[in-house]
């Protein structure tokens, strides 16, 4: 009897269970609404680019070089579309993308291996350490040590230093989703190639690697699409070519530094819109790609 | 307790030592001789070292350079501590808890998995010849030989458990080390291991950690009880169910603790 009696006393603070309803509720719609706010930008963005830029983008954007400033002012003064595209800046992008590429990711999945190796060495630490600094380091200044180390000695703008630029900053996601990645992989396996008699470095390069693959890639895709809209470091390294270049010594152009000198020319400013369309489609299908590879090869 | 030791025993523990920590033994001073072509099983309760003295053996601990192994294995005659880790690991064979086949590999390649990861280049139908012979020894090779480009870890936890030992026979190791490898699985795929480890018995030696002890009983010749890092009891496995010498042993076997 006396237990019951405490019992129901017990309970009386829970009296106002509508005025907590209420609350429950004001606070779910209001998380919902904020969600779909964050979401709006790149509609608003993707709206605006498709409605300015749909023009302009066709197939001579692909297959043709930027269009020179006179070209552009002729054909706006006879009122037909600007000719030329942005093919000098797709080639640019993939030879310096590419180049940054064969930097980053023999370097990065090495420091990747060693800090999650050596998770807990001192030195670990501080290379982890350093590479979040790297990671929160303005590109601009990244710019401006590739200038430093490259374009000044060689007396050149080109496309070798925007590389480095771009893979400096690809090295921190690649070493970070490495590390992760390896973290995850079940110790069991690592020992399972060891007592078959393997050599350590076989064990990581035959196992932990192969067995590792869908982080890496993901981490790689997702490094790339980071660096693939990066205007300011490759201002002051790769400069700009408005013809196609393969060599890596000389000045090349990339479609955020078209999109930046689009914008610098009256006569070329309709350009941004269609070549800005590009790059960010290009971006999400990365993204989205990166996504799906992370999904089928996830470590079970 | 005392051991002659002779030349008859393919592996010999003399004052071996592990500790996690300095000055803890985790097995405490354990001499033991184990004799070729025998299954012996080690027994004890949970972190008596039983799976710390079988890693000892071929050097699983090196991963870890806190851990600390002292005194002499002797692997016919030749103390492995002071061989090269990989010999000594290829020599020995070693079958985990859990069923750990690589995820990357078919089930062709997996057994190949000892000779690909040491570099050794082997012709297509020496290939072919040990993937089936191993898989045979395991009695996987009706299961498999149809799926064999499939990855390993579609099988079952049984068929897994299988290939690992297959993978490990892959390399005719003169020594197969098991931690508790039945216990992750379902009876019946017990009762296959069980059948197949006495098989193996015919060609192989075998040292088996297990928590069961009705396992222990159905099919070692040898049994060790360990406590507390010490070896306990160390004998033929019919003297220890039947007239264990130790008291500690007698309990723990009869369920008075554990």
């Amino acid at each position: 009897m006396q237990k019951e009696q405490t019992m129901i006393n017990s309970q009386a603070p829970f009296r106002g269970l509508g005025g907590r309803k209420i609350k429950n509720n004001i606070f779910f719609y209001t998380v919902c609404i904020l969600s779909g706010i964050t979401m709006l930008p790149l509609f608003f963005i993707l709206y605006e680019l498709l409605k300015k830029g749909y023009k302009q983008f066709n197939l001579s954007l692909f297959t043709e070089v930027a269009p020179t400033s006179m070209d552009a002012m002729l054909a706006k003064m006879s009122g037909s579309d600007i000719p030329g595209g942005v093919l000098n800046g797709i080639t640019g992008g993939l030879l310096m993308i590419g180049l940054a590429i064969l930097i980053a990711i023999p370097v990065g999945i090495f420091v990747g291996i060693y800090l999650s190796e050596h998770a807990e060495s001192a030195f670990a630490g501080i290379v982890r350490y350093l590479t979040d600094l790297i990671q929160g380091t303005p590109s601009i200044v990244i710019g401006i040590i590739a200038y430093a180390w490259i374009v000044k000695p060689l007396h050149s703008y080109s496309a070798l230093a925007g590389s480095v630029a771009l893979a400096i900053m690809m090295l921190p996601l690649v070493i970070r989703s490495t590390e992760e990645t390896l973290k995850l992989l079940p110790v069991s396996l690592k020992e399972a190639g060891l007592a078959l008699g393997a050599s350590y470095t076989n064990v990581i390069f035959k196992v932990m690697l192969p067995s590792a693959f869908g982080g890496l890639f993901t981490g790689i895709l997702l490094a790339v699409s980071r660096v693939m809209g990066e205007t300011a470091p490759l201002m002051l390294t790769a400069l700009g070519a408005s013809a196609i270049n393969w060599n890596i010594h000389r000045p090349t152009s990339a479609i955020p530094l078209l999109i930046w000198e689009f914008y610098n020319d009256p006569n070329l400013i309709d350009m941004i819109w269609s070549s800005s369309l590009l790059l960010l489609l290009l971006i999400l299908t990365l993204n989205l790609i990166a996504k799906q590879v992370a999904n089928k090869w996830r470590i079970q | 307790m005392e051991n002659t030791i002779t030349n008859e025993y393919l592996l010999e523990l003399k004052n071996v030592c592990v500790s996690y920590t300095p000055g803890k033994n985790a097995v405490n001073n354990v001499s033991a001789g184990i004799k070729e072509n025998t299954i012996t099983a080690i027994m004890g309760p949970s972190g008596c070292g039983k799976s710390t003295l079988l890693r000892a053996i071929n050097r699983m601990h090196e991963l870890y350079p806190h851990i600390k192994t002292t005194g002499e294995i002797l692997l016919k005659g030749k103390n492995v501590l002071g061989m090269n880790p990989m010999e000594v690991r290829r020599r020995a064979g070693m079958v985990f808890q859990r069923p750990n086949p690589f995820p990357t590999m078919s089930i062709y390649d997996n057994v190949l998995a000892g000779y690909a990861l040491n570099g050794i280049r082997l012709k297509k139908d020496e290939k072919d010849e040990i993937v089936e012979t191993s898989l045979k020894n395991v009695a996987l090779w009706n299961e498999v030989k149809d799926t064999m480009t499939k990855k390993g870890s579609f099988l079952s936890g049984g068929q897994q458990q299988r290939l690992c030992v297959a993978r490990a026979l892959a390399l005719k190791p003169e020594l197969l080390l098991m931690d508790e490898p039945t216990s992750a699985l379902d009876p019946i795929s017990t009762n296959h291991i069980e059948e197949l480890l006495l098989e193996l018995k015919e060609q192989y030696t075998i040292v088996i950690v297990t928590h069961n002890m009705s396992q222990a009983a159905r099919i070692s010749d040898y049994s060790m009880f360990m406590y507390l890092g010490d070896l306990v009891e160390y004998d033929t496995t019919t003297q220890m169910f039947t007239k264990p010498k130790n008291k500690q042993t007698e309990e723990y076997l009869t369920g008075v603790f554990g």
